[in-house]
């Protein structure tokens, strides 16, 4: 089982991203959200229910503006988490931090927080716009003001023709835009989303998918804690992913980084495909590389996490990364029998043994695919493809 | 199902749709309009079997027959107030404050619903009566001659045996509805910065209310109807229409009186009744596709 990290540990790599990011915040005049603008805080957070625990020692950190999302299968404690952020938890241990006002005692109402659900959670009896209000009217906000945000929150979202009508004559992919805008009314200074797209069908999902991009674009002061299972949300919004499994953080990084250079086997599985081959590291080389044995062949890796000469790793290589050898090439070759080739529209998907391992590779359509049982050679660059270190045997049920 | 239809169709005789309300509305005619026409008829021909209201009227008027509606009303009135209140504060805890038991609480209540009401009555009595617990021990402690404690034989009484037998009446529909309220609802709410009031007053209330109208209304019909609670309570000067009626038909043997007041008693529980149904297909017509 791979060891809990925290976030410090896994930022030094992440320097030009989060320059980029913050350079942007700073000329963008924040629209809606009032004030300083705060990132959020876990530290050493644990929360536990009856001695079972659920989110083991969490230390995190969102920086101010930025889009952290936290992935990871059912039931590994992504929620828990939002929910200690939220108020709704209590963690048995730890601190959480909001800017720097740490409100780990606070109660829910007074965290100055916008939370999206994943069942979108309008208030029924309330039309859209007093859905809207709700959060207004509860802080005792003047009526001047309400009426002028109420639509201005609406419009942010493309529900300002849908202000009169009530939850269920909405849509979902409309109920959850009310939704956002009922937690952006009140200018939170962290907004969290707990699996706000997974109601959603899938050509919906896509389209809110790049809405919320657009989102953060127009409110680029707004931090954000994104919970999801969904890779390709994690990926297209995040700056950082923190990946959760069994109630701990067993990745964390810039998102590009992170899928190019994945910490472990599980971030590796979990964040995009990924060919895992065992390999014996051989020797360091110049530019960060390094030579690997994989049975015969001697390939060239990446190796980012230093592993030392010598040692028995994996190497990740992307499926979209292997490409079928061209002319004569020597170098990073793998060869192997064609187990299958599948067509499926906009790509070939191929399946490939090696030496016994199962090789996937993803390509533009081809104009005559191999066939099933024939020998096929691929070749990748060294720069694409990464040593991870190799995590004990998981034991059963575990 | 389909291939019941199927071989009963073509053989079978068919029989007119309406046939089947035929048995049930004979049943009803036998056991309850025929016995209320009777009363009907008394109530306006008398013992002498000439129609007249001057008795109807005689006795709608009587000094005894207002006191006796007076009564009743405000006993209805103030227990239903009492039932809806305190059965919302009970409901409320047991549905949103989590505390180890409340599923027990929750089906206690239930229990509750099937015992006979002057129960209650019963061991108020015992609790609260001039020779009761409170009294008798209040009495040993402050050495007084008289017990101290007698509401108990008063309206006040009444209204809180019949609060504490009918409040179960509403708080079953009232946790039925709470547990369809989501809870994700009430955590965004108290993250927009709701209080708890706040929240039980616009998120709860309104999922509640075709349940609060329901049981206060089943709790009215109830109570104006009460006869147990009263007659074991026994205040001397707290006659309800019930009461009277048992009072003029088994004390005094005036049948006459006794039907007009049931006539009264009919209608005010009937009117009861469509005011509550009105309210239920108002409140359904306007939300219409949300419950
Ligand atoms: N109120 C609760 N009581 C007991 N266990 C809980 C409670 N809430 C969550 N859990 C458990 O905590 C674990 C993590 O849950 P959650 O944070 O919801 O996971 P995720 O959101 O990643 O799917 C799960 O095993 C779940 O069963
Ligand atoms: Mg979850």
């Amino acid at each position: 089982m791979a060891t809990p990290v925290s976030s410090q540990a896994l930022r030094a790599d992440d320097a030009s991203v989060s320059e980029a990011r913050s350079a942007f915040s700073a000329a963008a005049a924040p629209l809606l959200a009032g004030g300083r603008v705060r990132g959020i805080g876990f530290k050493d957070v644990t929360v536990a229910y009856g001695g079972l625990v659920v989110l083991a020692s969490l230390t995190l950190d969102v920086r101010p503006g930025e889009i952290v999302a936290l992935i990871g299968p059912s039931g590994s404690g992504k929620t828990t988490a939002l929910r200690a952020v939220a108020g709704f938890v209590r963690p048995t241990r730890g601190r959480i931090t909001i800017g720097d006002r740490d409100v780990t005692d606070v109660a829910p109402y007074a965290r100055n927080i916008g939370m999206v659900v994943q069942n979108y959670a309008l208030f029924p009896h309330m039309r859209a716009e007093e859905n809207v209000a709700f959060g207004l009217r509860a802080r005792g906000v003047s009526h001047a003001v309400v009426r002028e945000r109420v639509p201005e929150c609406l419009r942010l979202v493309g529900m300002e023709a849908y202000a009169k009508r009530f939850p269920r004559e909405l849509s979902g992919g409309q109920q959850q835009r009310v939704a956002i805008a009922r937690a952006l009314a009140i200018r939170p200074q962290v907004l969290l989303l707990d699996e706000p797209l997974s109601a959603l069908d899938a050509q919906i999902r896509r389209s809110m998918l790049d809405e919320l991009a657009k989102l953060h674009r127009d409110l680029p002061s707004l931090t954000v804690l994104y919970v999801t299972h969904d890779q390709t949300e994690a990926l297209t919004l995040a700056d950082h992913i923190g990946i959760m499994r069994d109630g701990k953080l067993v990745a964390f990084g810039a998102s590009r980084t992170l899928y190019r250079h994945p910490p472990n086997r599980f971030s590796a599985e979990f964040l995009g495909r990924a060919n895992l081959l065992p390999v014996t590291s051989l020797e360091p080389k110049a530019g960060g590389l390094a030579q690997v044995r994989f049975g015969e062949a001697v390939l060239a890796a990446t190796n980012p996490h230093g592993l030392p000469q010598g040692s028995q790793c994996l190497l990740c290589v992307r499926p979209h990364d292997l490409r079928l050898r061209e002319g004569e090439g020597t170098h990073n070759i793998l060869a192997g029998i064609v187990e299958s080739v599948q067509w499926q529209g906009d790509l070939h998907a191929i399946a490939l043994n090696v030496q016994g391992h199962k090789l996937r590779l993803t390509c533009a359509p081809l104009g005559a695919p191999p066939e099933a049982g024939t020998p096929l050679a691929l070749a990748f660059d060294p720069h694409d493809v990464t040593l991870v270190p190799e995590t004990p045997p998981e034991k059963p049920g575990g | 199902m389909a291939d019941l239809a199927v071989t009963s169709s073509p053989g079978s005789v068919r029989l007119p749709p309406g046939i089947w309300a035929v048995p049930p509305l004979l049943v009803l005619g036998a056991l309850f309009f025929y016995p209320l026409s009777l009363i009907l008829r008394q109530a306006l021909f008398g013992d002498e079997g000439a129609f007249s209201l001057a008795h109807f009227g005689e006795v709608v008027g009587s000094r005894l027959f207002l006191d006796g509606l007076y009564h009743t009303l405000v006993i209805a009135v103030s227990a239903t107030a009492g039932c809806l209140l305190l059965g919302f504060v009970l409901s409320l805890v047991i549905a949103f404050v989590p505390f180890p038991g409340a599923k027990l609480v929750g089906r206690l209540i239930d229990t509750f619903i099937a015992l006979p009401t002057f129960l209650v009555a019963l061991a108020f009595t015992f609790i609260y009566g001039s020779s009761g617990l409170l009294n008798e021990s209040l009495m040993r402690l402050l050495d007084l001659s008289l017990p101290p404690v007698d509401f108990l034989y008063s309206q006040w009484g009444v209204i809180l045996s019949e609060i504490t037998v009918y409040t179960p009446f509403v708080m079953r529909p009232l946790l039925a509805a709470f547990s369809l309220v989501e809870a994700s609802q009430i955590e965004v709410a108290s993250s927009l910065g709701a209080k708890p009031m706040r929240i039980v007053r616009q998120i709860i209330l309104p999922a509640a209310l075709p349940a609060l109208i329901a049981g206060g209304s089943l709790c009215l019909l109830l109570t104006v109807n009460e006869f147990g609670i009263v007659l074991f309570i026994g205040a001397k000067d707290v006659i309800t229409l019930p009461l009277l009626i048992y009072d003029k038909a088994i004390q005094e043997f005036d049948y006459t009186t006794a039907c007009i007041i049931a006539v009264v008693n009919v209608a005010l529980s009937l009117g009861l009744y469509s005011l509550y149904r009105v309210a239920v297909a108002h409140l359904a017509g306007s939300r219409a596709g949300l419950v």
